[in-house]
Parts: C-alpha cells; structure tokens; sequence
C-alpha cells in the first residue's frame, strides 16, 4: 500500500437523502486545502433541479468571465441528480462533468457511468465542485461510510487509468469481497499532454474481478484534472440498497422499472441487441444508410466496413454478463474484450481488459481513419482510455491528420517519419503513445483539430480554406462520428450543440433524411428545441438516454408522436415524481431543460462563445468539399440540383456544380438557424431575450446582467 | 443433481393449501400473493408455478445475490441484494415474485413445506437430473 499523508480531513454528518436530494454541496480546493459543505437552496432545487444545473450554478459562481482551463480557479464539477443511483430503473446511476474547456475555452458537460456519482451522492453529496491547483500529486476520497473527506499525498507511480483504479480500489477496499463498494475517478498519462483528453469513472465488476471504467469523454476534462494535479477520486460507500434514494413512492418506481425491464427482455434481441453488442450495432446501420463517417467524413459507406461490423465485435466481446454501468441497467450496453493482447505501446504482449468499443469509437477509431480490423480498433480503445484520451476526439484528430497527409500537406518529414496513409494501423498507434509520452507529431495531432488548422497554415502554409472546409470540428471541438451531410437537422443538431458538435443535443438524421418525417425548416426547428431539451433532462437527473429509445414499446409505431416514445417519456414522468414527490407532467419536464439550457448559453456568452458567429460547421458537414467527393453521389447531387435549385447540371463543370451547390447548402443551414434561434427564443444573433428569459423563468439577475451585453 | 419442487397438474384439485403454507412460512400472512408457489385455476387442470432452479436469473444478477447452492438450489442473499428486479424480469417462468411494500425479491428454494399440506400430491421434492 501506498505511504498517504493526510494534507487535510474534513468530517461531515451522515444522514440520508430526502426524496433524491442530500441539500448539500461538497467543496474541496485543492491548491488552498479547504473542504467544505454547501447549502442547497430551494431555488437551486426549483431552477436547476440537480445534475449538470447544479454543475454550472456552482461553476458560474466559482470562475471569472475570463477564466481560462487552466487557471486555478477553473472547477470540475460533478453533479448527479434526484434520480441518480436508483437501481430500479434502467440507466439511473449517471453522473455529469462539467469544466471550462481547454478545446473550446466554454463549458463543456459529459454524461458518464461508473459507479462514482451513485456513491459519491449516497456519501452525502448533491454535487461535488472542485477548485485550485495543487502543488504535489494528490487523491481526495470520500469515505461516505464515516463521513469524512480526506485530500491525500498520491506519490504512486501510476497514473495509467486501468491500472491506478484497480491499485485503488484494492487499496481503498475494506476487503476483498468488498471493492464493489469504491469507485475511482482518474485520467492517464495522455492527459498531461494533450486537451483531447477525458476521466476514467470506474465501476468494480464482480463477475469479471476487475476494475472497469467509463468516459467523461468530451473537451478535455481529463487535463484540466491532471493541470490540477490531482491523480484519483475515490469514494467509498458500503451502504447501497434498493431504496437508498428514499424515494417518497417506492411501489411506483418499482412497477415502472420493472416494466421497462421486461420490454428490453422481450425487445432486445429483435431491436437493438445493446447486451450482445452495445452500440457497436450501429455500424452496420450506418453504413448501410451511408451515414458512418469514412475518410475523415469525406465517404458514409464503404464495402470494407463490414470489417467492422458488430458481428465482429461480438466474437471478441464476453457474453452473457450483466455489463450494466450501473446496477439495475438492463439494457447493459458495457461491453468488454477479455484477455486481450496489445501488440503495441508500454502494455505490448500482456493480457488486459478492454472496455467496449462502443460505436463512436469504432467511427472514430476504425472507418474514419480506414482502419478496418476490428483488433486494431479495441487496441486503440485500450490505449485512448488508459491514457485518459478521448476516442471521439483522437478520432476526428487523426483522421484530419490523415487527411492533411494525402493533400501533401503534411509529409513523414513533418510527421517525424510517421506515415499517416489511409489505414495505417501501426501509424495511427504511434501517435497515440507519443501522446502519453508527451512528444513528437502525436502531440500536435493531440492539440485537436482547431489547433492543427492554425498550425498547419501557419508553419505549412497550407490554404486556411480548405482546413476549416474539411477540418471537422466547431467552437473547437471535434464532431463525433456521424454523417451529417445530407441531412440539414442534424447539421443543426451537431453545430448548434453548446458544448460543441455532439450528437448528444439530438441525433435527428433518421427523422429527417432517412424517414422525411421533418420536412419544413419549423418543422425541423421544433425538433431542434424539443430533442436537446429532452435530453438536457437526463443530464439534470442523472440518467442515461439509451434505454429512452434504443428500446421501444411494440406498439409505439402506433402512437401520436414515435420519435418521442411517449410511453417512455410518461415512464420519466412518473419516476421523477415517485421519488422527489414533486408533480411533473411532459411540458414542465421541457421547460426544467430549458432554464438550465438557457443558463448555459448565457454561460457561454460570459465565456466569450455562443453567438451566431460560433455556430458555422466546417464545410464537410455540410456538403462535398473535393471533387471526388462530389463525384462519389454525383447523381444524388445532379438530381437534387435539378429539383431543389431548378438547374439543369447538363454540361456543368464539377467545380461549377459544387459551387452551386455550396451556396445552395449555406444558404439553407443560415435559414435553419434563424428558424431555430426563433423556436429557441432568441435573437438572430442567437442570444435569449429578455421576455424569454423571463417566461421560463430564467431571468436571475446574473444572468440578466450577462445576457444584456449582448442584446 | 439439483433439488427442485416437481409439479403434477393433473392431480391439483386448486385448494390453494400450499400457497397458505407458504405465505405463513415465508411472510406471516395468509395471502397467495405471497406465497412462492402460486395455482392458477384453468381448464383442464390448474397452472401450477414454481421455480425449477435453471439458474437465469443467476446469471442476469448484478450484484452476484443470486447463487446456486450446494444442493443445485437458486439462493437469495438479502444483504447483496439492491433490489433492481433484472431477476423478476429474466426469470422465463415467472417465478421470481416481487412484493408489495418489500425491497427484496423472492422465489421458491424447494424447501418442501407444501408438500405436506398438499392433499392430492400434486406437489413433491425430487433430485433431478440438470436441465
Ligand atoms: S444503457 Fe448502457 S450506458 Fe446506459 S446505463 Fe445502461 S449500461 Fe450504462
Ligand atoms: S427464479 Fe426463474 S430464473 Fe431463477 S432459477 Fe427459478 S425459474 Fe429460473
Ligand atoms: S433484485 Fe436482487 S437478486 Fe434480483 S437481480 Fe437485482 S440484485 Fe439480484
């Protein structure tokens, strides 16, 4: 065990939670020591309701307007919610990162499992908020059993997520038969070196006897975390039952769980096969739509994909395991490769556990970058998440690299001698480990693709143009795994993101190319308000969003709105209120998103971000950048000429047809943001209004004072 | 061998008899809803439901409460147990029983009590063979 020096204790009472709430905040500061407990207020509790609110009301309240990642007074919060940690319905255990981002210089929220926000709330926390910056390598835990919380000296060597969790888990356990009762979060060795970077939440698996570990994946928190200092986050609570929560209806919570665990009983196998595979089903969808992301998006399908698909990854998955990230998840999408066997890097030739890959990361990893051996994807899997890089991130990274590489932009002399074609495997291992090791093109390929455009133009004198034309990323962030050329709400969907293009705001392709469900620009524009405030709603509880749709009811066809999958929306509804004992009904549900939602564009703005200018996607999510990508849907493009712009493509150039076909898509995607900004009740320059402000009840002074230097 | 609780619908006369031992037993009620053996009146016999120990619902707990003893029984350890119901809804026969007001689940451990509360031996404890 490692020799610890307590640097500071702090003791707290325990008592239990009220109907999903403690009332209280943590508060440690790493640089100054100081640990304290902080009142949750009604009005916290009314306008922000819990999760990522909580997560920015203390955040807002803890930077300056120019606060930058890597200033002391930059906060990761973690926040998880009224629902979190309820192990009756599935995917209730999540919790939500926030800090500023060292990618877009906003805040930036990950939704994550693990079983790190469940405990750390059950210990006697609504939100835990970190500030400072530390002068030595430190762990702060939680013991949630003696109520205290101890900031300790950390000289492990360490730092490696697949190791470290499990040495601390181990370390922190009372026993052996008891490691399923701490949890851990960490970074890695990536981390210290490049912003593309995430945390490790782990979760102890019983069957497996292994720590495993899932992402707070986007903008960088792992490095603000390492810039910290701080090595680990470790809870420890021994006390979980199935009514920790103390929910005020238990019966309801019970049944409606219930419920939805013999529909995905019943549907799984025919819907989704989320426990044989996870996400990874996806793949074979998406390419067969043409919408999985290849050659750094140029392409959405390709023969070679099938490389990749699930069926691939279910030979090298365990079956049969509970892989819930969180008790009582039985949609169990975590799946993992056991005994696998690196053939690179520092862990080369010894058996480690992998966990998923889940479909971005097989995007990212494999189809963008042609990569199309489904090892050579868990293999960068493995390595992104031990060094506490993220795969989406290092994905889009790489692939414009790739791309940057085929254009003579760059060359194995600007590379250090890698040689980034297409599907170059080994290539692509390289600058991955350069990225733990802190060196070579790794590292500039690690500064995101924002970074790389600067870079190239500048020392490479490459055209500005065409780098921010195929460069795929927005506010600094690079856009996860999703073709959102032909489809005009997704565009939206990803750009108009807050945090930065992902899909997690809404995924709207299938309603709006595939199935034309959403044909006008309002109709596309409600869909816009609705899908992100929707889910804006799980991050404030603490839940996951797959088993809102990924499972569907047999009759949901049949109902007044499918998309939204009313039985499960009424199904939130109900568990909401049967533990907080508040009444909600699916318009209020809304309008709690809404504030938080109109709260964090505001904090963006304070940020120097979030107006129109700051919503433009690159050209290649738009529409064909090059000629062959052009010519690789020419008819589809010809036609949609002919029948959308009324010109005849006979006789035209290439050049002359993309050209118009430019202008025909920007001048579209500037029309879907203006319907949106309308639906959204904001201005053309994208900020809320006042009235709108204060008809959601959003309209606290702070918020006032930002939004009006803007109006 | 596994021990398991045998049926013989033919010879059930839905007197219920087991299901009152059972809830006695197990929860101090009289109540069939309670009981880990339930007798569904039909044509042209009764449905009789008890576990027959397959172990599913082994392999969906998260928490490893569930556990197959010595004897080939499906065991419950309370303490474990976070009450998630994956078991409930995994359990192909429906024998794992959630209960009103409780947090733990519960189902049929061959104990054999309604065996001897049976009039017409439509219920017995046999070692068989794995299925
Ligand atoms: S669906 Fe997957 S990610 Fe969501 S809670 Fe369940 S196991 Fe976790
Ligand atoms: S309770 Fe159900 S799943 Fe479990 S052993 Fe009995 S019959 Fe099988
Ligand atoms: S309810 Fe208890 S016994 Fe059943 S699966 Fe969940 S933890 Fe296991």
């Amino acid at each position: 065990m490692t020799d610890r020096k307590i640097l500071a204790e702090f003791s707290y009472d325990l008592k239990p939670l009220e109907k999903g709430y403690n009332r209280r905040t943590l508060y440690v500061n790493v640089g100054s020591k100081e640990i304290k407990s902080k009142p949750v207020s009604d009005m916290m509790i009314d306008k922000f309701v819990g999760g990522k609110g909580f997560d920015l009301y203390l955040m807002w309240h803890g930077v300056k307007d120019d606060t930058k990642w890597n200033d002391p007074e930059n906060e990761i919060c973690i926040g998880f919610g009224p629902l979190c940690g309820n192990t009756n319905y599935p995917g209730s255990g999540k919790s939500i990162v926030t800090t500023i981002s060292p990618l877009t210089g906003i805040p930036v929220d990950c939704n994550v499992g693990g079983h790190f926000g469940p405990y750390a709330k059950f210990s006697g926390w609504d939100a835990i908020e970190i500030q400072g910056k530390a002068e030595e390598e430190l762990i702060v835990f939680i013991d949630g059993d003696k109520g205290s919380v101890r900031i300790l000296t950390a000289p492990d060597e360490e730092i490696n997520s697949h190791i470290l969790a499990e040495e601390l888990i181990k370390e922190f356990a009372d026993s052996p038969d008891k490691h399923q009762f701490v949890s851990v979060v960490s970074s890695g060795k990536g981390a210290e070196h490049v912003p593309i970077s995430c945390l490790n939440f782990s979760f102890w698996d019983k069957r497996r006897k292994v720590a495993r570990l899932k992402q707070a994946g986007r903008g960088g928190t792992g490095m603000v975390f390492r810039d910290k200092r701080i090595k680990a986050l470790v809870v420890k609570f021994s006390g979980l039952k199935g009514d920790t929560n103390h929910p005020e209806d238990l019966e309801t919570l019970q049944k409606t769980g219930l419920k939805l665990h013999r529909e995905i009983e019943e549907g799984d196998s025919s819907q989704c096969h989320m426990r044989e595979v996870g996400t990874a089903h996806l793949v074979e969808i998406m390419n067969d739509y043409d919408l999985l992301p290849i050659k750094n998006f140029k392409y959405g399908q390709m023969d070679e994909a099938k490389g990749l698909a699930s069926w691939e990854f279910k030979k090298l998955f365990t079956q049969g395991m509970p892989d819930g990230c969180w008790y009582g998840c039985s949609l169990a999408c975590c799946k993992a490769v056991d005994g696998f066997i690196p053939r690179s890097g520092p862990y080369k030739g010894k058996s480690v556990l992998v966990d998923g890959p889940e479909y971005e990361t097989v995007g990212g990893c494999g189809s963008n970058l042609c990569i199309w051996d489904a090892k050579d994807v868990v293999e960068l899997n493995f390595y992104c998440d031990t060094y506490g890089i993220d795969t989406i991130s290092f994905g889009t990274s790489c692939a414009f690299a790739m791309e940057c590489y085929e254009y003579g932009i760059l060359n194995k002399e600007r590379t250090g001698g890698i040689d980034l074609t297409w599907g170059n495997a080994d290539a692509v291992f390289e600058l991955i480990h350069q990225m733990a090791r802190g060196e070579g093109f790794g590292v500039i390929v690690g500064q995101g693709v924002r970074k790389m455009k600067e870079t190239f133009a500048r020392e490479y004198g490459a055209d500005p143009k065409l780098l921010q034309d195929m460069g795929m990323e927005a506010k600094g962030l690079e856009y996860s795994q999703y073709m959102s050329k032909e489809s005009l709400a997704q565009q939206g969907g990803y750009t108009l993101a807050l945090k930065g293009p992902q899909h997690d705001e809404a995924w709207l392709i299938f309603m709006d190319m595939v199935n034309n469900h959403i044909p006008t620009f309002e109709d596309k524009a409600e869909a816009l308000h609705y899908f992100p405030m929707f889910r804006t709603w799980f991050g404030l509880q603490g839940l996951c969003k797959l088993p809102w749709n990924d499972i569907e009811p047999a009759n949901n066809a049949e109902t007044d709105e499918p998309a939204k999958v009313p039985e499960h929306v009424q199904n939130y509804v109900d568990i909401y209120t049967a533990i907080t004992g508040k009444p909600l009904d699916k318009h209020e549900l809304i309008r709690q998103s809404e504030r938080v939602y109109n709260f964090q564009k505001a904090f963006c703005l304070r940020m120097g971000r979030g107006r129109r200018i700051d919503d433009v996607p690159p050209y290649r999510a738009v529409g064909p950048v090059t000629e062959e990508e052009y010519l690789s849907r020419a008819e589809r493009y010809d036609k949609l000429l002919q029948e959308k712009q009324g010109i005849d493509p006979a006789g035209k150039s290439t050049a002359e047809k993309m050209a118009l076909l430019r202008a025909f898509r920007e001048d579209q995607y500037q029309q879907l943001i203006d319907a949106v900004y309308k639906r959204k009740g904001w201005t053309p320059e994208g900020v809320p209004t006042l009235e709108h402000l204060k008809n959601i009840g959003m309209d606290l002074p702070e918020v006032l004072e930002v939004v009006k230097r803007f109006l | 061998m596994k021990k398991v609780l045998m049926t013989y619908p033919q010879n059930c006369i839905a007197c219920h008899a087991c299901e009152s031992v059972c809830s006695n037993l197990y929860f101090k009620v009289d109540d069939p809803a309670f009981s880990r053996i339930r007798i569904t009146e039909a044509e042209p016999e009764p449905h009789m439901n008890a576990c027959n120990q397959c172990g599913i619902c082994v392999q969906t707990c998260p928490t490893l409460a569930l556990t197959i003893n010595s004897q080939g029984v499906v065991m419950l350890n309370k303490n474990l147990c976070i009450s998630c119901y994956m078991c409930v809804a995994s359990c192909p026969t429906g024998s794992m029983f959630r209960h009103l007001g409780g947090l733990a689940p519960f189902k049929c451990i061959a104990c054999g009590s309604c065996t001897e509360a049976c009039p017409a031996d439509a219920i017995s404890i046999a070692e068989t063979k794995e299925i």
